[in-house]
Order: C-alpha cells, then sequence, then structure tokens
C-alpha cells in the first residue's frame, strides 16, 4: 500500500517565506484560484516540473518575455495537462536511471481548470492516472471557461447561470450537478484523492504535501472562487470559500488509498445553502423554490460522502 | 561484415529506434503501425532498450508525452498511422513551434470516409503545413536508415522529423536489410545534448503566451513576438536541406548506403520523360522506367525523399532537361490537384524548366498500382503532350469516374 510515512503537519511560522509564484501577475482581483496556485507553489517547492494547461492561471502568468513562474514550466495545450505531465515524468526517469541528470527526485505536476480537467482534459487525465505515473495533478476549479467569458463547463453548478447557460424564462441556468471527478479518481484506485480551498490555507498546503510525498499518482481538487465569474465581491473571496464548506457543497475530505475522511468538519447543522448562493449574480434569479432544490441536491450529494466517509476502508 | 537479416518494414523501423538509443517511446495502436509499437515494447519489456514506454490512451497524448519528455531531455518516439495522425494533427504543431527534435513514423494509410485501412499518403500528405520535415521511403532497407539520419537532421535542425513509409506495401513486406553496427550508429549519431532543458536547477517556462509586436523584457531588450518566433521555424527548414544532404552523405560514408539526400534519381540524367512519385510508388515507378526504355522511350524517375522542407533547388537541377514530366501521387488537395503536383510546378516557375506536367492520382485506399499501368498512363501523357497539351487535367489512375 502506498502511504504516506513521516508526514508533518504544517503550521503558518513553517511556510515558506519565498514566492516561487510571483506577485505580478495579470490575475483579476479576489482571484481565489491564484491564491491556490502560491500556496500549493509554497508547498511543492522547487524540485518540480510544472505542466500548466491553457486557461487562466496561464494566461495571466506567462506573458512573454514576462513570466510569474520561477520553477520549470511547460505548457502545450488545452486538453492534454496529464500528459504534458506523463511525458516529464517518464523523461526524467528514463533520463535519471541512465545518469544523464542528476540523482534527484524531481515531482512532475500537472495543473488545469475545470475544463481543462473535467471536459475536455477528461481522457488524458484518465489515461495518466490509470498508468499509475509519479505526479500530482491539479484541478483548479472555478465552475466554469472563465478565460474564454464565463461558459458552463460540466464542472458548473446546477442553476448557476453562465454565458451559455443564461439565466432564461424556460430554463434556469445549468440544467444538470456538478460532475463529481474527485469520486471518478478515486474509482481509478490511485493512493490519493482530496479535495481542498485557499479559504483553509493549511488543509490545502497539508494535502499537497501528502500528495507529494506519494509515489505515484495523486489528484487534488481546489474550489476556486471566481468573483469575475461568478458576479461576486472580490473581497469576499475567503468568505465564500468557507461558505461553500460550511454549506456542504464542497466538503473537504481526502481518500488516502480508498478510505475517506473529512478533514474540516462541517458544522452541524450545516448553514443554509441559500447564504452562500444569494452572494453571488450567477444565482441571483433563483426564488425560493429553485434555492429548495439546489439544498435537497447538496444533502443529497453530502450524504452520499458521509456514508463513505462512515463505511470506507482502506484497500490493502 | 554485414548482418542482412529478413524483415518487414515496422521491424526496421523498430530496430532504426533502437539502434538510436531512444529513451522514452509513446505509442498507441493503429494498423498498419501497430507492428511496430509491439516490436518496441518487446524491446523496452526485454531489456535489449532501456527506455520508458507509456502506453498512452490516444495518439494526441502518444506526441504530448513526446513533446514533454524531449522537453526534460529524453530521445524520443514515436509512431502512428493515418486517422491516428489526424488526431495528433495538433500537438504536430506544438512539436514544431517548440523546437523539439521529435522523432516519429507515419505508416502511410488512406483516411476515413469512407473507411479504409490501407494504404496512401493523404495522411502524411495532410500534415504537409505543421513545421514538421517529412522523408518517404522506398524500401525497408531505407526505413532503418532514415530513422537514423533522421534523428542527427532533428537534433541538428532543431525540428521534428516524420519518416514515411507506405503501410502493408513496406510495413508488413518482409525484405533484406543490412542491420548497422550499433557502435557506428553511435558514432554516425552521438547522444542527445538538448540546448535548452526544462530542470529545477535553472528554471525556465516553455510556451508562454505571446503578443503579435515584439515586446521588451525588465532589462529592456526587445524580445519576439509571435511572428518573430514563427519565422526562425521558416528560417530553420529553409536551411535544413544542407543538414538533410549532409547527413545522407555521411552517411553513405560510414555505411555505404546512399539514399539520396533530399530525392533520388533512376535514370533521370538523359530522361526525355521523368516520372515522380514518392515511396514505394516511386519505386514501382523505376520498373516501368525501364519497360518504356526497352520500347525506345528515354525514361527516368525522380523519387522526391524529402517533400518538407520541398527541395525546390534540386528538382530544378535534375529537371532542367526534361521534356516532359509526369507525376505520381497517393494523394490529393481535394478541390485542386495533387499537392506535389502543385510544389513542382511552383518550383519550376520562371526558370527554363518549360516540360509539359501530368499529375495523376494513383493507389488511394490501397488500390494495387502495377508498372505496366504507370507505363500505360505515361504513355498516354506523351501522347497528350504531342498533342500540344502542356497541363492535362488530373487523371485518377485505373479508376471508374464516369
Amino acid at each position: 500500500m502506498n502511504t504516506v510515512q513521516n508526514f508533518e503537519i504544517f503550521a503558518p511560522k513553517l511556510i515558506e517565506k519565498r514566492e516561487l509564484f510571483s506577485p505580478g501577475h495579470r490575475a483579476c482581483q479576489g482571484c481565489g484560484e491564484v491564491l491556490a496556485l502560491r500556496l500549493i507553489l509554497k508547498a511543492l517547492g522547487e524540485d518540480i516540473v510544472v505542466s500548466n494547461a491553457t486557461g487562466c492561471m496561464e494566461i495571466i502568468s506567462t506573458a512573454y518575455p514576462q513570466t510569474a513562474w520561477n520553477v520549470p514550466y511547460i505548457h502545450v495545450a488545452f486538453e492534454n495537462a496529464a500528459a504534458v505531465g506523463s511525458g516529464v515524468e517518464a523523461g526524467l526517469k528514463a533520463l535519471r536511471r541512465k545518469g544523464k541528470i542528476a540523482d534527484r527526485y524531481v515531482k512532475s505536476v500537472a495543473i488545469a481548470g475545470d475544463g481543462g480537467t473535467v471536459d475536455i482534459g477528461f481522457q488524458a487525465l484518465s489515461g495518466a492516472m490509470e498508468r499509475g505515473h509519479d505526479m500530482i495533478f491539479f484541478c483548479l476549479d472555478n465552475e466554469a471557461y472563465m478565460n474564454t467569458g464565463i461558459q458552463r463547463s460540466s464542472a458548473t453548478p446546477f442553476m448557476a447561470a453562465t454565458t451559455t447557460s443564461p439565466a432564461g424564462k424556460a430554463i434556469k441556468g445549468q440544467r444538470t450537478g456538478k460532475k463529481n471527478v474527485p469520486e471518478i479518481m478515486v474509482a481509478h484506485s490511485i493512493p490519493y484523492v482530496a479535495t481542498a480551498c485557499p479559504s483553509y490555507p493549511i488543509d490545502l498546503m497539508n494535502k499537497v504535501e501528502k500528495a507529494k510525498k506519494i509515489k505515484g499518482p495523486a489528484y487534488i481538487h481546489v474550489f476556486s472562487v471566481c468573483p469575475t465569474g461568478w458576479r461576486g465581491a472580490s473581497n469576499e473571496t475567503i468568505k465564500l470559500g468557507r461558505m461553500v464548506v460550511e454549506t456542504g457543497i464542497f466538503p473537504l475530505y481526502e481518500v488516502e488509498n480508498g478510505k475517506y475522511r473529512l478533514t474540516m468538519e462541517t458544522p452541524e447543522p450545516r448553514r443554509p445553502v441559500g447564504d452562500y448562493l444569494k452572494l453571488q449574480g450567477r444565482f441571483r434569479h433563483l426564488d425560493p423554490g429553485d434555492i429548495v432544490k439546489v439544498q435537497a441536491l447538496v444533502d443529497k450529494e453530502y450524504r452520499k460522502l458521509m456514508h463513505k466517509v462512515e463505511t470506507s476502508v482502506a484497500w490493502s | 561484415m554485414s548482418n542482412v537479416q529478413i524483415m518487414t518494414g515496422n521491424q526496421a523501423a523498430a530496430l532504426g529506434a533502437k539502434l538510436c538509443n531512444v529513451e522514452v517511446v509513446a505509442a498507441y495502436p493503429i494498423t498498419p503501425q501497430s507492428q511496430l509499437s509491439e516490436i518496441l515494447s518487446q524491446y523496452v519489456e526485454s531489456g535489449e532498450l532501456k527506455a520508458e514506454y507509456v502506453r498512452v490512451e490516444g495518439e494526441h497524448s502518444a506526441l504530448t508525452v513526446c513533446i514533454s519528455a524531449s522537453t526534460v531531455g529524453a530521445r524520443v518516439f514515436t509512431a502512428t498511422s493515418a486517422n491516428g495522425l489526424l488526431y495528433m494533427h495538433e500537438q504536430l504543431h506544438w512539436a514544431a513551434g517548440s523546437r523539439l527534435p521529435i522523432v516519429m513514423c507515419c505508416v502511410n494509410r488512406g483516411v476515413g470516409a469512407p473507411w479504409t485501412i490501407f494504404n496512401d499518403q493523404q495522411d502524411s500528405l495532410a500534415q504537409r503545413d505543421t513545421g514538421w520535415m517529412q522523408i518517404y521511403c522506398r524500401n525497408n532497407q531505407e526505413i532503418l536508415d532514415t530513422v537514423i539520419q533522421a534523428y542527427r537532421i532533428a537534433e541538428a535542425v532543431y525540428c521534428p522529423v516524420m519518416v514515411c513509409y507506405d503501410g502493408f506495401v513496406l510495413s508488413h513486406t518482409m525484405m533484406p536489410v543490412d542491420i548497422p553496427d550499433a557502435a557506428d550508429v553511435k558514432a554516425f549519431l552521438p547522444p542527445y545534448k538538448p540546448h535548452t532543458i526544462l530542470s529545477p536547477d535553472d528554471p525556465r517556462n516553455l510556451n508562454p503566451v505571446l503578443f503579435p509586436g515584439q515586446r521588451r523584457d525588465s532589462e529592456g531588450v526587445l524580445r519576439d513576438g509571435y511572428m518573430e518566433m514563427r519565422y526562425k521555424l521558416q528560417a530553420a527548414l529553409d536551411k535544413a536541406p544542407e543538414t538533410i544532404r549532409s547527413a545522407n552523405t555521411a552517411f553513405a560514408e560510414a555505411f555505404g548506403r546512399n539514399h539520396g539526400g533530399m530525392l533520388w534519381e533512376y535514370h533521370a540524367n538523359d530522361a526525355d520523360l521523368i516520372i515522380v512519385g514518392m515511396g514505394s510508388l516511386a519505386s514501382e515507378a523505376t520498373a516501368a522506367a525501364d519497360i518504356l526504355r526497352a520500347e525506345g522511350i528515354k525514361a527516368g524517375v525522380v523519387g522526391i525523399r524529402v517533400y518538407r522542407p520541398f527541395p525546390k533547388e534540386d528538382v530544378r537541377d535534375v529537371f532542367r532537361n526534361a521534356k516532359a514530366v509526369v507525376i505520381f501521387e497517393k494523394s490529393i488537395s481535394y478541390g485542386y490537384e495533387g499537392g506535389l503536383c502543385s510544389d513542382l510546378k511552383a518550383a519550376f516557375y520562371g526558370t527554363n524548366i518549360k516540360a509539359p506536367i501530368h499529375g495523376y492520382i494513383a493507389g488511394l485506399g490501397g488500390r494495387d498500382v502495377k508498372a505496366r499501368e504507370l507505363v500505360a498512363a505515361a504513355k498516354d501523357s506523351l501522347a497528350s503532350f504531342d498533342r500540344g497539351m502542356v497541363e492535362p487535367k488530373t487523371t485518377w489512375l485505373s479508376t471508374f469516374t464516369g
């Protein structure tokens, strides 16, 4: 079994002071995604090669001849970050074995948005996880195609308005619920799957640290608040990230070798989803009846997760 | 001492990759390439080839894996055919734009629809404008030798090379192949030394977003815009023929086999009629030229070995005395004519080469092309030329066209 040994819990004073992702990039005010990225890189350290899918983080950080990345970084298209990460890992392994590069452990890290993970990047992701590459895949999920102008993805939540799922009289925004990709990753029997959110920075960094220590594939799904795309206030990013956890819409958990564990207790009773929805313009069209529907969906998904937390056992 | 063995084209290609000590292989099965990826996996599993073999979930990822593995400094190899090549088309542009010395075999096959698994060259010809060099082989020996040369060329030019050979006609046909000695290959092709790699020791960023215009960096130095970077790719390919010719010459000196550099000739020197083609079809044309010569028609053949970069200077030289040109192609640019036909005409523009030219589309979807069909077609062309036609309409060889 692939378990994490000698794992040290992060404390704020131990956090890396250097910025491996520099300030001065072009992200929007209040961007939760770039905050997550900054914390992730602090936890990963320098001995990595980043494979980044096309998307917000790529566009805002690499406008040549400037770059925000102080680590080796490659961008090869939108749909294949996991395959790029696979090739980095295979290449490093082959060269290290031949003595052509220093015998130093360098982690392959692939980073994509929700579109580059759950939609167009899904096949490459499944392939890479199934093959068992020693890599971490981060999905920075802001719940729509923000880089191209807020079009819906299969990570867009139920009833959210986007530019391709507008809130109309006939149809009120996104018709389906969010695709549960962490669950699909667990179904690949990979050693480590986690959800995280930069509103809980220590929890996020602990998970990154843990994934880094795994020799094998790891997947971390990071909830990334997008004030621009969600029609929210840019000073409420952290608050929204906390509310999404407190409502149980996006619980923070990890799955180590099949064993589910909540890493952040959800308050009981959970906070009503309406508190979270009403702060965002993308849900402005919801009437009280709609909010009841959203609450029912969240309750159902939360119960499913809690059942796994209570009953799952680690595979051996 | 020679070591001649009987093998298929796919075996020859796999052996070529092994002799080049490739470090990462990523491939996905497709007929008629599959045997090649199977053999490579056997080499890796047996320990004969110390490489990482990534069994990807599709051709798009196959080339992606090659791109990123090449970026960290590995010598990489992949191979595909037909719709697999079309599926990885986007990554072909990325590979060339990233200036990576990737070598890929394209085992030529027709593309759907309608569905076919048999040979023509529509797949690789459709990749003409991706920035890859393309070399076409006429027999299995040439496949093995060209894979070795391809790495030397790619690693000098910093552009990827596609080694193309006809599906089934070569891929599944056994021929004697002289296997070069591994030490000789190593002398011809030293281990790959990349000029830039992605490493934490010197963190660099590859493939950032470029703006239309040039921009100054933090030191005030004016840096490339998108067009400058793209121009550099074109400039590299413009200069590549020198590298390709010298790789061919060096190979001929080391191994005693000269495959012709940018193109090869067969009795073209004194020929009145020159037949042109690529790959096994051009090889078949040499048999047609023999028949025509026996009948008193001074025919010769020019095989276009390198299609991109196009051998403009070479064809101007070899066709300078041609009185008639007939081109047989296993692909077409729909709505116009065969791509090679257009390119040859363009190369002749403004020169004294005024020979009439007749293009034929032949052998699509595996339709057999016989030497005597080429002979009959060449005679038809000569008759048309005699009637004063300088550019007869493209003819589909042995095809019911109503």
